[in-house]
């Protein structure tokens, strides 16, 4: 296995992990744990491509890494940021009980 | 590849598993950290040091962290436990691993062509800060109005509501507000009694 396919398997785990979880669990901040597996699976394949793959580009992959952190970083703050109104509001981040919108 | 990536590529799985599977958010939370700092590892033996520093900086140091100040500030007082998992969660696993198949099998599928013997040598920190500041600087000052934007509407976000919003909010649902006293000109009271 080359290293290459070994980190971007590592990747697709990471990723499925992350959705399985966003999609089983009721907890917000579970659900926004799961989207932070995800970004850090699309992390890991971006620095995995800039190491091994065949472009010959020495950092272009490296910055997309470091800007992708920066915009996880960004929604983390906004998410958690929303789910602290939603309970402020609602007294609870379980996702079962927001159903206003349901048509 | 090393044993150590295989040991760190053990740990990071492992602490995703647990963080997605584990009942206790803070034991999730935890379990979390785990995962990445192990991905920290992993990209400092890929030669990525500064990313790696980041990545334990950024994500250990503060998506962690405030992921742990909100799960102990929205810890619900009194309401009970309720069911941590959906009921359709087993649906939610199949579909994982119906979506880890198919990109693993394309991952084996591309991977044929991409040639082995590519390998640049680790970018030293220096040069990213230089990259940062010439070609990359435009992405790097919309990265920072970007940032900035997302810290105020956190602020925002999170700020207990104004008094006079409430008021106002009961004002145009005409609730609690004596006509011809509120509407117009909605008192403290009934701003109160509206909350």
């Amino acid at each position: 296995m080359t290293p290459l396919v070994a980190h971007l398997v590592l990747a697709v785990m990471l990723f499925a992990t992350g959705m399985a979880g966003a999609l089983a669990r009721r907890n917000a901040i579970l659900v926004l744990v799961g989207v932070e597996l995800m970004l850090n699976a699309g992390n890991l394949s971006f620095v995995a491509f800039w190491r091994y793959g065949p472009n010959p580009d020495p950092q272009t992959g490296l910055m997309f890494a470091l800007f992708s952190i920066a915009i996880a970083a960004a929604e983390a703050a906004v998410g958690l940021a929303l789910i602290l109104a939603m309970f402020r509001h609602r007294r609870t981040t379980h996702l079962d009980s927001l159903e206003e919108m349901k048509g | 590849m090393s044993p150590m990536f295989y040991f760190l590529a053990g740990l990071t799985v492992l602490g995703a598993l647990a963080a997605m599977s584990l009942r206790n958010p803070v034991h999730c939370a935890l379990s979390l950290v785990v995962t990445f700092a192990g991905l920290a590892g992993i990209y400092l033996g890929m030669g990525a040091q500064f990313l790696g520093l980041a990545q334990v900086v950024v994500y250990i140091g503060a998506v962690a962290i405030l992921l742990v100040f909100v799960l102990l500030l929205t810890r619900s007082a009194g309401g009970g436990e309720q069911e941590e998992r959906a009921p359709s969660w087993r649906m939610a696993v199949l579909v994982g691993l119906l979506v880890a198949g198919v990109m693993g099998s394309a991952v084996m599928t591309v991977a044929r062509w991409v040639p082995r013997d590519a390998a640049p040598e680790p970018v030293p920190v220096v040069q990213i800060g230089r990259v940062l500041m010439t070609e990359y600087a435009l992405p790097l000052q919309v990265i920072g109005v970007v940032l900035t934007v997302a810290m105020i509407g956190a602020a925002v976000l999170a700020m207990p509501e104004k008094r006079g919003v409430k008021a106002d909010r009961g004002a145009a649902n005409g609730k609690d507000v004596v006509p011809g006293s509120g509407g117009t000109s909605p008192t403290r009271e009934s701003g109160r009694s509206v909350s």
